[in-house]
C-alpha cells in the first residue's frame, strides 16, 4: 500500500534548496506561506473568526426567539440568518478548524517535514477567505442572502435572489479547497510517514483524518454536482428539480444527503481522533483497543454512505426504503459505541489527572453520547416522522456538533497549544472555560429537546406561545455560552500567544508521539531528516 | 533511483509563493463575476472572463515554477510517489462528480418518471405516460426528438478508444526513449480528441436546430446536456494537459524513467475515455 | 399568561403531545421505550466512567495499569449493542409498516401546500367535491413587527388557528394525499403522529383515524419561505352527524360562492373583488404598496407586464414564472380576472388594457 522506508537511506544529501530554509517574516510569512505550521495557524484564525460570525448570527436568532411575535426582524431575514448560520458554522468554522489541526499535527505526528504539497496547501487555505467574502457579501445584495436553509432544498432555492448564486459559487470554491486539502492530507499520510511508522502505529488523529479525507474526496464533488444542477435550474432552464419538466425536487435531497450525511461524520471523526489522543495521555495508559478503533472508524465511514435518506423519512419513500435506511442508520451506533467503550476502558485503571484538555475530552464523551442517543432515537422512523424538522433535531445536532466537534476542538487546542505557542495556557482560566461552556451549553440546548417533542418546528421566526418558557431559557443560555467563547478568546488564547509560563517540549507526562520530541514552540522546520520509529 | 534523486532533497518543500493567494483572488473575481452575470448584469460577464483569464495566468506561472523545479532535479522519487497518489485521488473525486450526474439521470429516469405516471399521480397529471424522452407532465416543454447512438456517438466512441491506444503507444515510445515517436503518437491522440470535440459540437448544433433538443427540453435535455457537456469539458481539459505534455516532450523535458506529467495526463485521458463509454451506453443506447 | 392550547402543545410540555390516534400512541410508547433503553445504557456506561474518574485518578494515588486490549470484551461490546439495536428495530418496523398502509380509506382528502396556506379537496367518500382554502386566522396585530408592539393580546391558539378548518368524522380512516404548488411544505398534526411532506408536482399519501372528538392543531414543517411559521393546520374531528351537517352547509356555501365565468363585470366591481384576492394571495410577496421586494419579488407598481398586454399577464398568473406560482388551480377565472384588473388600475398603474373579464381568463386556460 505505501512506499515508505524504501528509499530514504541513500538520499540524505544536504543539498536542500536554500529558499526552503529561510524563515519568512512579516506579511510574506502568512500570505505566501508554504509552511504547514503557518498555514495551520491561518486556518485556525479563519475558523475562529467564522465561529464568531456564525455565533453572532445564532445570537440574533436566539434574540428573536426569546419571545413569540416578531420583535427584531422580518421572517425573511430570520431565514437568512438561520441558513447562513448553518453554512458558516459547517463550512467556515468546524471544517477549517479541523483542517488547521491536520496541518499542524499530521506532519509532526508522522515525522514529515511538511505537507506533501506545500504550495497547494496554501492554495487550499487561500480559497477560504474568498468563499467567506462571497458568502457574507450576499447579505448586502438585493433580496439578501439565501434563505433556503443550509440544505438549500429545491425548489425553494430556485426562488431565491442573487444571494443564492453567491452561496452556490462560494460552496464550489470551498469544495475545491476541501478536495485539494484532502488530497494533500491523504498523500502526506500515505507517503511521508517516517521510517518505521507503519499505518497501524500511526497516532489515532492521523487515522481519523485519513478516513475523513477519503470521505471528503468522495462526497464534496457530489455536493458540487447538486448545487450545479440548482444553478442551471435557476438560470439555464433545466428541469432537474422541477416536476413540470419531468424532474424531481426529492432528487435534490437524495443527492444533497448523499453528501450531507458523510459530511456530519467529516465533522466528528477528527474529533474522535483528538479525543483518542488526549484520553490515553491523561490516563497515562495506552489507548485501549487501537486496532478496533481503526476498524470502528472505517465502519462508520463506510456505513455513512448508505444511511443518507434518514433525513428524508417524511418525504414519503416506499416502506422498504424507509426500513433499509432505518436499519442501516441504527447500525452506526455499534461502531460508535465501540469507540465510547474503548475510551472508557482506556480510563479504567489509569492514573488520571484532569487538566483542561482532559476535562474537555471527558465532557465530549459525556455530552456527545447524549447527542448520539438522540440521533439513534431519530433513526427510528416512526419517531423521526414525529420529530423531523422540529427543535428535537436542532438539539440533536448541536449536541454532536457543539458539544461534539467544538468541544473536541477546544480539547485539542488546550492539548497542543503549548506546542504551537511555546507557552502554557492558564489552567484556572481553562477550567472556567470548560465548566462555563459545559453548563451553559446544556442550558441552551437541553430545553430544545422538550420543544421538539412538543412539536415546535425548526426554522420558525415565530412560534405558538406555549413554547415560550423553554425558548427563553435557551436564549439566556446561548448568550452565556457565547460570552464563554469570548472569554476563551480574550482570557485564554490571546494571553497565551503573547506570553506566559514557558512550555517544555512535552508538557503532559502521559503524552506520547513524535510531536512531543520537538521543542516548544515547534521550530519553523521540523523533521527535515525523518526520525526513525521503532 | 535515477540521476534525478541523487541531488534532490529528501523531500522538496517549495519556498514562499505568491501564486496560491493570487489564485484565490482571481477565483474570487471569477465567481463574483459569475454571480452577477447569471443575474443578467453585464459587467459580471467581463469580470468573470477577466477572472478566468487571470486564473489561467496564475496557473501558467505556477506550473511553470513546478516544471522548473522538476527540471532542476528537486523532485525525489518520493515526491514522484506523492504526485501519483494525488493524481489518483483527484481522479477519484472526478468519478464522484460524474457520479452525481449519472445518479441524477438514473433517479429521474428509473424512479421519478414512473412515479409521475403512476395511478396516484393521475390526480395531478392525468395524461402523462412514462416514456423516456418525454416533454414533461405539465406539457410546458416543446416537442423534441431524442438522441440516437448512430452515427456520431458511435464514431466518437471509436475516436476516443483509438486515442487511448495511440496514447499508450506514445507512452511505450517514451519509455524506450524515442522522442520523435512519442511526439507523433501524442499528437495523434490530441488530434483525435479535437476531432471528437468537433463532432460533439456538430451534434449539439444538430440537436438544437434539427431535433429541437435543448437544455430546456425537460429532464431529458437537462441530463443529456449536463452529462455530455461536462464530459466534453473534461475532454478539453485533458487535451490541454496533453498539449502541454507534448510541448514538454518536444522541449526534451522527460526521460525514459522520469515523466510523471505524461503519466498523470494519460491517466486522466483514460479516465475521460471510460466515462465516455458509460455515457455512450447510458445516454445513447438505453 | 398563556394556557394549554386544545389539540396543540401544552405549556411546559416535555414529551410528545397527547396521542389521538393509535399510530400516535404507538409512537409515544416507542419513544418511551427508546428513552428508557438509552437512559439505562447511558447510566451504565457513565457510572463506569465516573467510578473510574473518582477511583483511578492520580491524586488518590492510583497507579496506571498497562493493559490495552482484550479481544473478548471487544467482541462482547460489539455483539451486545448489535442485539439491542435489533431489539429496538423490531417494534419500530411493525409501527412503520402500519403507518404506510393507506388502503381501505373511508374518505380521501387531497391537500395542497402553497405559499402560505393550505388548500383542501375532498376527493372520495362523504363530502366529495368540497374544496376550500385554509389560511392563518391570527391577526398580525397579535404578532407585531420589528419596532411595532402587538396591539392585541395573544390567544391560546396563537399561530395555530385558521379560517377554514378541515372537518373529518371520528373513527373513520382518512387518507390524506399531499401535494404542493410552489415549494415543499409539510402537513403535520403531532397528535395524529402524521407528518407528510407536500412536494410540488408529486403526490404522497398518509392516513389517520382519530378516536376522540376534538380540534387538533399542527404547523407547516418544511421550510417554505418567509411565512413558513404562518401556515398552520387545524383538523376538527366531529361525530358522524355533525360531519354530515358540515358537509351540507359547506356544499351550499360553495354553490352560493361559485362564480359564473360568463358574467360581464365592470372595472370597479372587478377592482373591489380583486383587492380582496390580492390581499389574500399576492400581498405577501408583492407587498401592499405593489413595490415587491427588490431582488426577490418584482414590483407590480409601474411594472411593464402589468401596464402592457393583458394576455401576457394572464398567462403569468395562470402558469407561473420562476418564483411566481401558477394560480390556475387555486384561483377561479373570476378571481384571476379581478386581481389582474385590480393591479392594472391601482397604485400609479394606468394600463391601456385596463380590464380583463373572467371569460377571457377561461379562454386563456385552453
Ligand atoms: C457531528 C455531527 C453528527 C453526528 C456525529 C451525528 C450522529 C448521528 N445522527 Fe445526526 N445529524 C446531524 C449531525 C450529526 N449526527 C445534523 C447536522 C443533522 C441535521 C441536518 C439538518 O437537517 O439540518 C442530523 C440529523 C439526523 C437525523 C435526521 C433528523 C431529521 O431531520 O428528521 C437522524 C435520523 O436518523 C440522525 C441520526 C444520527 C445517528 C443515528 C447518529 C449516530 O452516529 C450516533 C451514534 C452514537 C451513539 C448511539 C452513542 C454512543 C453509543 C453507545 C454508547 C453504544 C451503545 C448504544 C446502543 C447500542 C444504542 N441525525
Ligand atoms: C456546525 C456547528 C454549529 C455550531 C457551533 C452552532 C452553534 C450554535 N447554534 Fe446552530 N446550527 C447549526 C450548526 C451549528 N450551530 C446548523 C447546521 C443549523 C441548521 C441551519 C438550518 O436550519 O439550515 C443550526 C441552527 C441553529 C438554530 C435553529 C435555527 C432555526 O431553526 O431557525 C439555533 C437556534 O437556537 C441555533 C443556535 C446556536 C447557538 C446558540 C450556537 C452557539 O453555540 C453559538 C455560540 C456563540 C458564539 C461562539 C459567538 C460568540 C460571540 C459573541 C458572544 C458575540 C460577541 C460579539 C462581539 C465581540 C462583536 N443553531
Ligand atoms: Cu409551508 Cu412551511
Ligand atoms: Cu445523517
Amino acid at each position: 500500500m505505501s512506499n515508505t522506508a524504501v528509499d530514504h537511506a541513500h538520499d540524505h544529501s544536504h543539498g536542500h534548496d536554500d529558499h526552503s530554509h529561510d524563515e519568512p517574516h512579516g506579511w510574506r510569512r502568512y500570505l505566501l506561506a508554504t509552511n504547514h505550521k503557518v498555514i495551520g495557524n491561518l486556518y485556525l484564525i479563519f475558523a475562529f473568526t467564522m465561529l464568531m460570525a456564525g455565533g453572532v448570527m445564532a445570537l440574533l436568532i436566539r434574540s428573536e426567539l426569546f419571545q413569540p411575535g416578531l420583535q427584531y426582524m422580518q421572517p425573511e431575514f430570520f431565514n437568512q440568518l438561520t441558513t447562513m448560520h448553518g453554512l458558516v458554522m459547517v463550512f467556515g468554522a468546524i471544517m477549517p478548524a479541523f483542517v488547521g489541526f491536520a496541518n499542524w499535527m499530521i506532519p509532526l505526528q508522522i515525522g514529515a517535514s511538511d505537507m506533501a504539497f506545500a504550495r497547494m496547501n496554501n492554495f487550499s487555505f487561500w480559497l477560504m477567505p474568498p468563499a467567506a467574502i462571497l458568502l457574507m457579501a450576499s447579505f448586502w445584495v438585493p433580496g439578501g442572502a439565501t434563505a433556503a436553509g443550509w440544505t438549500l432544498y429545491a425548489p425553494l432555492s430556485t426562488q431565491m435572489g442573487p444571494g443564492m448564486d453567491m452561496a452556490i459559487f462560494a460552496i464550489h470554491i470551498m469544495g475545491a479547497s476541501s478536495i485539494m486539502g484532502s488530497i494533500n492530507i491523504i498523500t502526506t499520510i500515505l507517503n511521508m510517514r517516517a521510517p518505521g511508522m507503519t499505518l497501524m502505529k500511526m497516532p489515532m488523529f492521523c487515522w481519523t483524518w485519513l478516513i475523513t479525507a477519503y470521505l471528503l474526496i468522495a462526497v464534496m464533488p457530489v455536493l458540487a454536482g447538486a448545487i450545479t444542477m440548482t444553478l442551471t435550474d435557476r438560470h439555464f432552464g433545466t428541469s432537474f428539480f422541477n416536476a413540470a419538466g419531468g424532474g424531481d425536487p426529492v432528487m435534490y435531497q437524495h443527492i444533497f444527503w448523499f453528501f450531507g450525511h458523510p459530511e456530519v461524520y467529516i465533522m466528528i471523526l477528527p474529533a474522535f481522533g483528538i479525543v483518542s489522543q488526549i484520553v490515553p495521555a491523561f490516563a497515562r495508559k495506552p489507548l485501549f483497543g487501537y486496532a478496533s478503533m481503526v476498524y470502528a472508524t472505517s465502519s462508520i465511514a463506510i456505513l455513512s454512505f448508505i444511511v443518507w435518506a434518514h433525513h428524508m423519512f417524511t418525504t414519503g419513500m416506499p416502506v422498504t426504503a424507509q426500513l433499509f435506511f432505518m436499519y442501516a442508520t441504527m447500525l452506526i451506533s455499534v461502531p460508535t459505541g465501540v469507540k465510547v467503550f474503548n475510551w472508557v476502558a482506556t480510563m479504567w485503571k489509569g492514573s488520571m489527572t484532569f487538566e483542561t484538555p482532559m476535562l474537555f475530552a471527558v465532557g465530549f464523551i459525556f455530552v456527545f453520547t447524549m447527542g448520539g442517543f438522540t440521533g439513534l432515537i431519530l433513526a427510528v422512523t416512526p419517531i423521526d416522522i414525529q420529530l423531523q424538522d422540529t427543535y428535537y433535531v436542532v438539539a440533536h445536532f448541536h449536541y454532536v456538533l457543539v458539544a461534539g466537534s467544538l468541544f473536541a476542538l477546544f480539547a485539542g487546542y488546550y492539548y497542543w497549544s503549548p506546542k504551537w505557542t511555546g507557552f502554557m495556557y492558564n489552567e484556572t482560566r481553562g477550567k472556567i472555560h470548560f465548566w462555563g461552556s459545559l453548563i451553559l451549553f446544556n442550558i441552551t440546548f437541553f430545553p430544545m429537546h422538550f420543544l421538539g417533542l412538543a412539536g415546535m418546528p425548526r426554522r420558525y421566526a415565530d412560534y405558538p406561545a406555549q413554547f415560550t418558557d423553554f425558548n427563553m431559557i435557551a436564549t439566556i443560555g446561548a448568550f452565556g455560552f457565547g460570552l464563554m467563547q469570548v472569554y476563551f478568546l480574550l482570557a485564554v488564547v490571546i494571553p497565551c500567544i503573547k506570553g506566559g509560563k514557558a512550555a517544555p517540549a512535552k508538557p503532559w507526562d502521559g503524552a506520547e508521539g513524535l510531536e512531543w520530541t520537538v521543542p516548544s514552540p515547534a521550530p519553523f522546520h521540523t523533521f527535515e531528516e525523518p526520525p526513525v520509529v521503532k | 533511483m535515477s540521476s534525478h534523486s541523487a541531488k534532490a532533497p529528501y523531500y522538496f518543500v517549495p519556498g514562499p509563493s505568491q501564486w496560491p493567494i493570487l489564485g484565490g483572488v482571481t477565483l474570487l473575481l471569477t465567481m463574483f463575476g459569475a454571480s452577477a452575470w447569471v443575474n443578467g448584469i453585464t459587467w459580471g460577464m467581463y469580470l468573470n472572463f477577466a477572472g478566468i483569464f487571470l486564473t489561467l495566468v496564475v496557473l501558467y506561472k505556477w506550473f511553470g515554477d513546478a516544471i522548473s523545479e522538476s527540471e532542476a532535479g528537486q523532485y525525489s522519487a518520493r515526491v514522484d510517489v506523492s504526485f501519483r497518489w494525488s493524481m489518483s485521488w483527484f481522479i477519484f473525486s472526478e468519478v464522484m462528480f460524474f457520479g452525481a450526474f449519472f445518479g441524477a439521470l438514473f433517479y429521474a429516469r428509473s424512479i421519478s418518471m414512473p412515479w409521475l405516471a403512476d395511478l396516484d399521480h393521475k390526480v395531478l397529471w392525468p395524461d402523462f405516460a412514462a416514456q423516456w424522452g418525454n416533454t414533461g407532465p405539465a406539457g410546458t416543454i416543446e416537442a423534441f426528438k431524442t438522441m440516437t447512438p448512430f452515427p456520431i456517438p458511435t464514431i466518437n466512441t471509436a475516436l476516443l478508444l483509438t486515442s487511448g491506444v495511440t496514447l499508450t503507444i506514445a507512452h511505450h515510445a517514451l519509455r524506450e526513449g524515442q522522442r520523435a515517436k512519442t511526439a507523433i503518437w501524442l499528437f495523434a491522440t490530441i488530434l483525435l480528441g479535437a476531432v471528437f470535440m468537433g463532432f460533439q459540437a456538430f451534434e449539439y448544433i444538430e440537436a438544437y436546430s434539427e431535433l429541437n433538443l435543448k437544455l430546456t427540453s425537460g429532464i431529458y435535455g437537462s441530463t443529456f446536456f449536463m452529462l455530455t457537456g461536462f464530459h466534453g469539458f473534461h475532454v478539453t481539459m485533458g487535451a490541454i494537459m496533453l498539449s502541454v505534455v507534448l510541448y514538454r516532450v518536444l522541449r526534451g523535458d522527460f526521460t525514459a524513467e522520469h515523466h510523471f506529467a505524461f503519466e498523470g495526463a494519460a491517466w486522466y485521458w483514460h479516465f475521460v475515455d471510460v466515462v465516455w463509454l458509460g455515457l455512450y451506453v447510458v445516454v445513447y443506447w438505453l | 399568561a398563556v394556557k394549554d392550547s386544545q389539540g396543540g402543545p401544552a405549556v411546559l410540555e416535555m414529551n410528545l403531545q397527547t396521542p389521538a390516534t393509535q399510530i400516535a400512541e404507538q409512537i409515544y410508547s416507542l419513544h418511551n421505550l427508546m428513552l428508557v433503553i438509552c437512559l439505562v445504557i447511558f447510566v451504565a456506561v457513565f457510572s463506569v466512567m465516573f467510578y473510574s474518574i473518582l477511583k483511578h485518578r492520580k491524586s488518590v494515588g492510583h497507579k496506571a495499569a498497562t493493559f490495552h486490549e482484550s479481544t473478548t470484551v471487544e467482541i462482547l461490546w460489539t455483539i451486545v449493542p448489535f442485539i439491542i439495536v435489533i431489539g429496538m428495530a423490531l417494534p419500530a418496523t411493525k409501527t412503520l409498516v402500519s403507518m404506510k398502509d393507506t388502503s381501505n380509506a373511508d374518505i380521501t382528502i387531497k391537500t395542497t401546500g402553497m405559499q402560505w396556506k393550505w388548500g383542501y379537496d375532498y376527493l372520495k367518500g362523504e363530502g366529495e367535491g368540497i374544496s376550500f382554502l385554509s389560511t392563518l386566522k391570527t391577526p398580525r396585530t397579535q404578532v407585531g413587527a420589528p419596532g411595532v408592539k402587538p396591539t392585541e393580546a395573544r390567544g391560546d391558539n396563537y399561530l395555530m388557528e385558521v379560517d377554514n378548518e378541515v372537518f373529518v368524522p371520528v373513527n373513520k380512516k382518512i387518507r390524506l394525499i399531499t401535494t404542493a404548488n410552489d415549494v415543499i411544505h409539510s402537513w403535520s398534526i403531532p397528535a395524529f403522529g402524521v407528518k407528510q411532506d407536500a412536494i410540488p408536482g408529486f403526490v404522497r399519501d398518509t392516513w389517520f383515524k382519530v378516536d376522540k372528538i376534538g380540534v387538533y392543531r399542527g404547523l407547516c414543517s418544511e421550510l417554505c419561505g418567509k411565512e413558513h411559521a404562518f401556515m398552520p393546520i387545524v383538523v376538527n374531528v366531529v361525530s358522524d352527524a355533525d360531519y354530515k351537517k358540515w358537509v351540507d352547509t359547506k356544499k351550499k356555501e360553495m354553490a352560493a360562492n361559485a362564480d359564473d365565468p360568463s358574467k360581464v363585470w365592470t372595472v370597479d366591481e372587478l377592482k373591489q373583488r380583486g383587492e380582496k384576492v390580492y390581499a389574500a394571495n399576492c400581498v405577501a410577496c408583492h407587498q401592499a404598496n405593489g413595490k415587491g421586494v427588490p431582488g426577490a419579488f418584482p414590483a407590480l407598481d409601474g411594472s411593464a407586464v402589468v401596464n402592457g398586454e393583458k394576455a401576457a399577464q394572464t398567462a403569468i398568473l395562470l402558469n407561473g414564472k420562476a418564483g411566481m406560482p401558477a394560480w390556475k388551480a387555486t384561483l377561479s377565472d373570476t378571481e384571476i380576472a379581478a386581481v389582474i384588473t385590480y393591479t392594472r388600475n391601482n397604485w400609479s398603474n394606468k394600463a391601456a388594457e385596463n380590464i380583463v373579464q373572467p371569460a377571457e381568463v377561461l379562454a386563456a386556460r385552453k
